[in-house]
């Protein structure tokens, strides 16, 4: 049976991983490839990287790195972060990547997402929308790092993407973000309803419950946190417990 | 021993580079027939698109030859799906070395598609899987897939049962990622390696 993932997010910048990393045993907590090895032996079931290096060097530093976690880490695994062109996409795959997310340059220009998914075939694409919820206009997709509403709604724009090729959704809640209330139920359904592709729902994660009520309630395919697991306030194998004995199949 | 990785553009094939050199096995990526005919074993990995592949192998003249190869072989993924008859995808002609077409799941709110994620295994029938225990999880990425036949060495079920390991003489193939499949995955190829 295919089981529910779980999915550790590790924010970089340039090349190393930021945020506050609690863990005993760990050398070098801003170690990306020592962390990502800890979460797959732990039994994460891929990894996301999320770049956030806002310099020229960037690109460099991100296939440097996507080499090395490659070269490490026997589960799939997605780069995120400022990735604009075919040619940045190429360079992460050629490298090891598995999948790229795509989310600003693809609301620039939603004709992206076909180009990539022609080339590089959609298993390999995912499109990170983040989106907030306002009255009176519902849930609305925002771009630049969160900066900017489009003015787009996100069921549509969600759908869009799929039509267009995306081969996974990323849709994080950013009204949930950080609070640590649980997913965003009723947008995490409502996408996962309205596309034929896998919703990886991330925002607002605090609890193994939420993960129960983010598979059990909405469809999701997939979770993805990051302070929680930073931080060791839930560790993998115990989510993955509890999920099991609430009837959610998952890898243990 | 000599490993051939089969270079046809087809898709992530570092990752299986690096999982070779976790095993302590050296392999060369290559399109050169006889680099290709004189290896001891034959890795044909593969991502992406069933016709745009079959192009490439075609413009190589690695459709003529793949199929002569005698050492053992192993298909990974598109690399298993281009070793059939023909694929819905693009209604692409492939490789006719395994009898079966390949066939696009169907999609629903509970069945998604791509099939993508940790599944299990069952139907073990291969010294491939040795090691391996019956609900062995590995990590498909898949939207196209081989149905159950003579030919099938594992199954995994979407929700129907379909071929997640087939094989025809020297020719195994896996429809699943054994590079990036954790221990399991590791266990198949080094099974792999000391046929």
């Amino acid at each position: 049976m295919l089981t529910k993932r779980i999915i550790p997010c590790l924010d970089v910048k340039d090349g190393r991983t930021v945020k506050g990393v609690r863990f005993e045993g760990l050398r070098d907590a801003g170690d990306p490839v020592a962390l990502a090895s800890r979460y797959a032996r732990e039994g994460a079931d891929e990894l996301v990287f999320l770049d956030i290096t806002a310099t020229n060097q960037k690109r460099a530093t991100l296939v440097a790195l996507v080499r090395d976690v490659a070269r490490e880490l026997d589960i799939p695994f997605t780069v995120g972060g400022g990735i604009g062109t075919v040619r940045d996409v190429e360079a992460l795959l050629l490298n090891g990547a598995d999948k790229v997310s795509i989310n600003s340059a693809a609301l620039a220009r939603p004709e992206l997402i076909d180009e990539l998914a022609r080339r590089f075939g959609s298993q390999c694409i995912v499109v990170a929308a983040d989106a907030r919820y306002h009255e009176p206009d519902g849930w609305q997709i925002y771009t630049r790092a969160g900066t900017h509403n489009t003015g787009l709604d996100a069921v549509a724009w969600c759908r869009e993407a799929a039509d267009r090729g995306a081969g996974e959704i990323l849709l994080t809640s950013m009204s949930n973000d950080g609070t640590k209330d649980g997913f965003a139920l009723d947008i995490t359904g409502a996408v996962s309803r309205a596309v034929s592709v896998p919703v990886v729902a991330s925002g607002g994660a605090g609890s193994k419950q939420d993960f129960t009520h983010v598979f059990q309630q909405a469809h999701a395919d997939a979770g993805l946190a990051a302070s929680i697991f930073h931080f060791g306030e839930i560790g993998i194998r115990e989510l993955k417990e509890h999920l099991r004995q609430d009837g959610i199949p998952v890898r243990l | 021993m000599e490993i051939a990785v089969i270079d046809y553009k087809g898709g992530n094939v570092q990752s299986v580079l690096f999982a070779l050199d976790r095993l302590g096995v050296e392999a060369t990526l290559t399109a050169n027939h006889d680099a290709i005919r004189r290896a001891d074993k034959i890795l044909f990995p593969g991502e992406g698109e069933a016709a745009s592949a079959m192009e490439e192998l075609r413009a190589q003249g690695l459709d003529q030859l793949l199929p002569t190869l005698t050492q053992p072989f192993l298909g990974i993924c598109l690399g298993m799906q281009l070793l059939g008859q023909h694929s819905e995808e693009n209604n692409a002609d492939l490789l006719g070395i395994l009898p079966f077409d390949v066939v696009r799941f169907p999609a629903s709110v509970d069945y998604k598609v791509p099939h993508m994620g940790w599944n299990t295994l069952q139907e073990l029938r291969s010294p491939l899987f040795a090691g391996l225990r019956e609900e062995d999880y590995v990590y498909f990425v898949h939207s196209y897939y081989a149905p159950v036949g003579d030919y099938t060495i594992a199954q995994a079920a979407y929700p129907m049962p379909f071929s997640a390991a087939v094989q025809h003489k020297n020719f195994y193939a896996v429809q699943f990622h054994t590079e990036k499949s954790g221990p399991v995955g590791t266990r198949i190829l080094e099974n792999f390696i000391r046929m």
